[in-house]
């Protein structure tokens, strides 16, 4: 009998093993275990042996059954993975393909200059205020001591409207200063505001655009001075051109609605016929600003004896071309779209001074 | 504004070095435009002795000279007729750059001899056109070796300033120093031809001022037999050096004050000038050949200098040519006049005529300086011309100029944080001319007659802080008002930053463009209304505020597609015209997208754009500008504009949010554009601000604890029944179990009847309590079903 067994291990085992899929396998297992199998075949017959040997050979059987059952879990282990081994190798994919398009879009440099210098500012306690950009004479000049024979108040610089019912022409603002005049007539001292917005002057040259962009800020408190309007220019340029040691000047200039008036130039280096931002012995203009004219305070109502302020105002373009490495101001109002591309900002470059300015 | 730092030092003595000069100019004020020195170009010459010019032994026309350079002796093969031994020429070594010829000297043989360097001409130097020999310094005599820059006087460096409009005194070299004098760089010397020329005849030609306060005042003088000619070799350099042209003696000395002291002045040749002068209004359709050789019409807004019977020059601004000088000029009348500012701007700015004078008169030329001027030019013109004068004619008397303020010296302080000594404030003010008086009430500062801009105490401030030095205003932190930075946008403004990214996020590429547009293009956006009309454009492309950014942004999809981009997305945020009111401009988020809505991809095959791409985008910079769209409706009008049957508007209620569609076919033809383009404008300031009530915090999240069950329904419904009325139909069956209806298909062709379409949606029902039983879920159907068809007449497709 234990002959019987042995050699029916070694054949049961043997095509164990040598099943080639699950499928035959499974033909194994039947053969082996099934109702009509192998094993279950010889264990019928132990009802015939003698009592002493029908014990043990029922343990015998037994423990055959279970080491088959074993070898065929193991062996269906193995053929399984050899079999998903063989389909993932069939579903192999090319992965250097390029991915479902998912075009991103761009900020305009404008903009984006425009985002970063709201975010200085505000850290500093500046709001934003805003006004229209089709102005009255009295707003845009007379209010800002623009006198009646003040150049830019001619037709040289100055689009006009088509005259309305009262014989006076709308202007399109000339800058962003009429809103000085409106926040003042609003609203009491102190202001700390900042405007920035759209600007029109008739010229239109390689530097000048018809319409182009400008920030203005106004400050009006009882003591504050040309120290503070300093002091807050030089951490505005060199937070905005982020160079810390940036030179910034401060050099006497005229402007009807500032008495004094400064002009501010940053530090440059124009040697190499490159321009780089920075100490290099050279200069560049970038803003106007000044103690606000006490007429202009007068204008609007503010006591000129108690109140003080400062203002300045700047090209968004001139510092965004500056800082961006952009060449012609023209390209900025084109819209071509490989220029948009290049120049332009990822959506998600949220400018703060936290989280930093544009990348 | 031009100078030569030479003839600054007529008015100031300094030992100061040009860039020290040119520093403290910008800081003052005046600020240095550009330092150009003439002798830089010529440094490479230098005076040279021909040692011996002897014949070429090879060409008939040349020498061979031996030179010595100063710097040891070269041979030089020269074809000059007048080269010759014993002479002292200009010579230029080899390696040196010819500006005349554009050559850069190279050793050479000529005919056999050597030959290094060159003696030059003046073409070659381009000083004029003489080429017929070369440069001869043998009567002058110079030192061997001296630069040739300056021999000829040249050797002085050009300042140009950018004048602004308020320092009339600086268009004059002497207000320059006087600045500088001020600051300390040097002294103001005593002027120049200070002197009185005593008249020794009654002027035969009388003044008579008709303009009023047009022009006030003018001096006259009457000179006779003098000898008009070529001014002085120095005068022209200097006239040369700032870029003006002599002419002769009599007009070179006038434009010599009128840039030394900015007093402009006139000569008439007294000999053509009819009777007396007289100082009247332009008449109508008068005409005045100007010394420009331009003829102009004179209207009666401006002032005239005229004879007994014509007009002879604009006061002013330009004299005449009839009257002009020339070299047969014997008998003069000098006019040393004041003309009102403004009336001369005004005028100048009508005739187009940018002359030296007008640059003058229309920032305020000293009112004193009229008869100093007239003495001064007397002198000078005495001097080179010759000739005896007359007494002054003085007509008029000077226009008002005294003005004296207040001054607090501490306002120095409280305006500029810099604590300037009373003392040197007086000290600066006195050095520019302003007169000090302190009395029991205070200081009281009078500007002097030179400075018409001074107005207040804080021009004041700005006089001695400027001379004081804008280095010494402190670097003053601006104290916080709060610890922590507050928001600097209000919720309206803080909308288009965070549209823009939305856009820009969606793949759309920021635009920034003109607020102004072709008329004839505003027109076919709803606006073209004449109010909102440029009076003065640039040109006829941008005469109209812009209805809408849409054209704008076709015009750049148009020259984008020039450029062969035929699929793009572009947006803007910015505003748009309605009238020009204060109230009349709305603030957009508008987009195109046209072309393909992606690129060419191996796994998705690309499609036209349509008006869901444009709806989308819509939705999108709503949404991120805080709009309800969840709530919003969708309605299918839209502007003319717009695809008529492709196009819509999101509204809440009467309020339209925006508008999208596809492009009106026509539209995209007057752009060029063929194929789709799909487009939106969002107005973003309809947008209600959210309640201001409630704060940041949501309401508290329901989750269901029962799995919702979805069920699928396809109608048959009318062609003309919208998507979004049936999907509302459905939602309103059951308000509480019905918590989302979508669309996911439409259907037209085979099995559905001409004119009638099938829409498919899916409906949630979510169970509250328990779970839905199969007659519960049933009956559910039902009811959608029936609201269904009450809303549409839509029946369920089999």
């Amino acid at each position: 009998m234990a002959l019987a067994i042995d050699q029916l291990r070694a054949d049961l085992l043997a095509q164990v093993e040598s099943a080639a899929s699950t499928a035959a396998l499974d033909d194994v297992r039947v053969s082996a275990l099934g109702r009509k199998g192998a094993i279950t075949e010889q264990m019928k017959t132990l009802g015939q042996l003698p009592a002493d040997e029908r014990r043990a050979a029922g343990q015998a059987f037994n423990a055959l059954k279970d080491e088959v059952a074993a070898a065929l879990e193991a062996r269906k282990a193995a053929l399984e993975a050899a079999e998903l081994e063989a389909r993932l190798a069939t579903e192999r994919v090319d992965v250097t393909l390029p991915v479902r398009p998912q075009p991103e879009g761009r900020m305009h440099p404008i903009m984006q200059a425009w985002d970063e210098l709201v975010a200085i500012f505000g850290e500093m306690g500046f709001v934003i205020a805003e006004g229209p950009d089709i102005e009255d004479d009295w707003h845009n000049f007379t209010a800002l001591n623009i006198g009646e024979e003040h150049p830019s108040r001619q037709e040289m610089d100055t689009f006009y409207l088509t005259e309305d019912a009262d014989g006076a022409c709308p202007v399109l603002r000339t800058h962003t200063s009429p809103v000085q005049i409106r926040t003042m007539l609003a609203q009491e001292p102190p202001i700390r505001i900042i405007v920035p917005g759209r600007t029109f002057r008739s010229d239109h040259d390689a530097t000048h655009s018809p319409m182009f962009h400008q920030v203005e800020g106004l400050v009006i408190e009882e003591a504050t001075h040309m120290g503070h309007l300093k002091g807050t220019l030089i951490e505005f340029c060199r937070a905005f051109f982020g160079v810390q040691d940036l030179p910034v000047r401060f050099r006497n200039s005229h402007f009807p609605f500032t008495e004094p008036s400064a002009e501010v130039d940053i530090g440059c280096d124009r040697s190499g016929g490159g321009l780089t931002i920075g100490s290099g012995g050279d200069w560049l203009e970038i803003l106007g600003s000044g103690m606000v004219h006490p007429k202009v305070l007068e204008y609007c109502g503010i006591d000129s004896g108690r109140y003080q302020g400062w203002a300045f105002g700047m090209g968004i373009e001139r510092i965004a071309m500056l800082k961006y490495g952009i060449p012609d101001l023209r390209t900025m109002y084109d819209s071509d779209l490989r220029w948009l591309r290049h120049y332009g900002f990822a959506p998600l470059d949220v400018p703060s001074l936290l989280g930093g300015l544009a990348r | 504004m031009k100078f030569t730092l030479g003839w600054l030092k007529d008015h100031l003595d300094t030992t100061a070095t040009l860039d020290q000069i040119t520093d403290r100019l910008t800081m003052l004020g005046l600020e240095v435009d550009g330092v150009h020195n003439p002798a830089e170009a010529l440094k490479a010459f230098r005076v040279a002795y021909v040692i011996e010019a002897k014949q070429h032994p090879n060409a008939d026309r040349l020498r061979v000279c031996r030179v010595d350079t100063g710097e040891g002796e070269v041979q030089v093969v020269c074809g000059a007729p007048n080269a010759r031994t014993g002479m002292k020429g200009v010579f230029a070594a080899e390696g040196t750059f010819i500006p005349g010829t554009g050559i850069t000297l190279k050793p050479a043989e000529i005919r056999g001899e050597a030959s290094s360097g060159m003696l030059v001409s003046e073409r070659e130097l381009e000083l004029s056109d003489d080429h017929e020999g070369i440069i001869d310094l043998t009567d002058l005599n110079p030192e061997i070796g001296t630069p040739f820059a300056d021999v000829l006087g040249l050797n002085d460096p050009v300042i140009e300033i950018g004048l602004t409009p308020n320092r009339g005194d600086c268009a004059g070299i002497r207000g320059i120093a006087r600045d500088l004098a001020a600051a300390g760089l040097g002294i103001l010397k005593p002027e120049p031809y200070a002197g009185k020329v005593p008249g020794s005849f009654e002027s035969p030609i009388k003044v008579h001022l008709e303009a009023g306060d047009a022009c006030p005042m003018f001096v006259g003088r009457y000179i006779r037999g003098v000898k008009n000619g070529p001014s002085p070799a120095w005068l022209q350099r200097r006239l040369k050096a700032i870029g003006l042209r002599p002419i002769s003696a009599l007009v070179d000395i006038t434009n010599y004050f009128t840039m030394d002291r900015a007093r402009p002045l006139h000569v008439f040749d007294a000999d053509k000038v009819h009777g007396d002068i007289h100082v009247r209004f332009g008449r109508t359709g008068e005409t005045l050949e100007a010394l420009d050789g331009r003829t102009y019409t004179a209207d009666e807004t401006m002032t005239m200098v005229a004879d007994e019977r014509v007009a002879e020059a604009f006061g002013g601004i330009i004299g005449g040519e009839p009257s002009g000088c020339s070299e047969a000029t014997v008998n003069i009348f000098l006019e040393s006049a004041w003309f009102d500012p403004i009336r001369t701007a005004a005028t100048g700015r009508k005739l187009g005529v940018h002359s030296d004078a007008r640059y003058r008169f229309e920032r305020g030329v000293d009112p004193q300086s009229l008869v100093s001027g007239a003495e001064a030019a007397a002198a000078m013109i005495l001097e080179l011309c010759g000739g005896e004068a007359s007494e002054l004619v003085i007509a008029g008397k000077e226009p008002a100029w005294l003005r004296s303020f207040e001054f607090r010296p501490a306002r120095v302080q409280e305006l500029t944080g810099v604590n300037v000594a009373k003392a040197e404030a007086r000290q600066t003010l006195e050095a520019l001319g302003f007169t000090w008086h302190e009395g029991c009430l205070g200081v009281q500062v009078a500007a002097p007659s030179w400075r018409p801009d001074v107005h207040g105490e804080a021009d004041l401030v700005e006089e001695v802080i400027r001379v004081h030095g804008y280095d010494a205003i402190p670097i003053t932190p601006l104290p916080r008002l709060t610890s922590l930075p507050q928001p600097a946008m209000t919720e309206t403004q803080a909308r288009r930053p965070r549209a823009r990214r939305a856009l820009a996020s969606r793949g759309l590429l920021e635009a920034v463009t003109f607020s102004f547009l072709p008329k004839v293009q505003a027109v076919k956006f709803g606006g073209g209304d004449d109010a909102l009309s440029l009076i003065n454009p640039i040109s006829a492309e941008l005469d109209q505020m812009r209805p809408s950014i849409l054209p704008n942004l076709l015009y750049a999809a148009q020259r984008n597609r020039d450029r062969g981009l035929r699929s793009a997305g572009l947006f803007e945020v910015g505003p748009q015209y309605r009238d020009p009111s204060h109230t009349g401009q709305d603030l957009m988020a508008t987009g195109l997208r046209w072309g393909q809505a992606g690129p060419r991809h191996w796994a998705e095959v690309p499609r036209a754009v349509d008006a869901f791409d444009a709806k989308a985008d819509a939705l999108a910079a709503l949404e991120a500008a805080g709009a309800p769209v969840a709530t919003a409706q969708i309605a299918a009008e839209a502007p003319g504009w717009y695809h008529p049957g492709q196009s819509g508007s999101i509204r809440l209620g009467k309020v339209i949010l925006a508008t999208f569609g596809a492009i009106h076919p026509a539209i995209l033809r007057d752009y060029d554009i063929e194929g789709a383009a799909v487009g939106f404008e969002c107005f973003l300031d309809r947008i209600p601000l959210p309640r201001a009530k409630g704060g940041k915090a949501r309401p508290l999240l329901k989750v269901e604890a029962l799995l919702p069950v979805e069920r699928d329904f396809a109608f048959l419904v009318d062609a003309g029944v919208t998507a979004d009325a049936l999907a509302r139909a459905a939602r309103q069956a059951d308000k509480a179990m019905i918590t989302d209806v979508s669309v996911f298909d439409l259907y037209t062709g085979k099995g559905v009847p001409e004119g009638q379409k099938s829409l498919a949606i899916a409906v949630t029902y979510q169970p509250r309590e328990a779970t839905l039983t199969d007659e519960q879920i049933e009956a559910l159907g039902e009811k959608v079903v029936a609201a269904v068809a009450k809303a549409t007449g839509g029946t369920l497709r089999g």
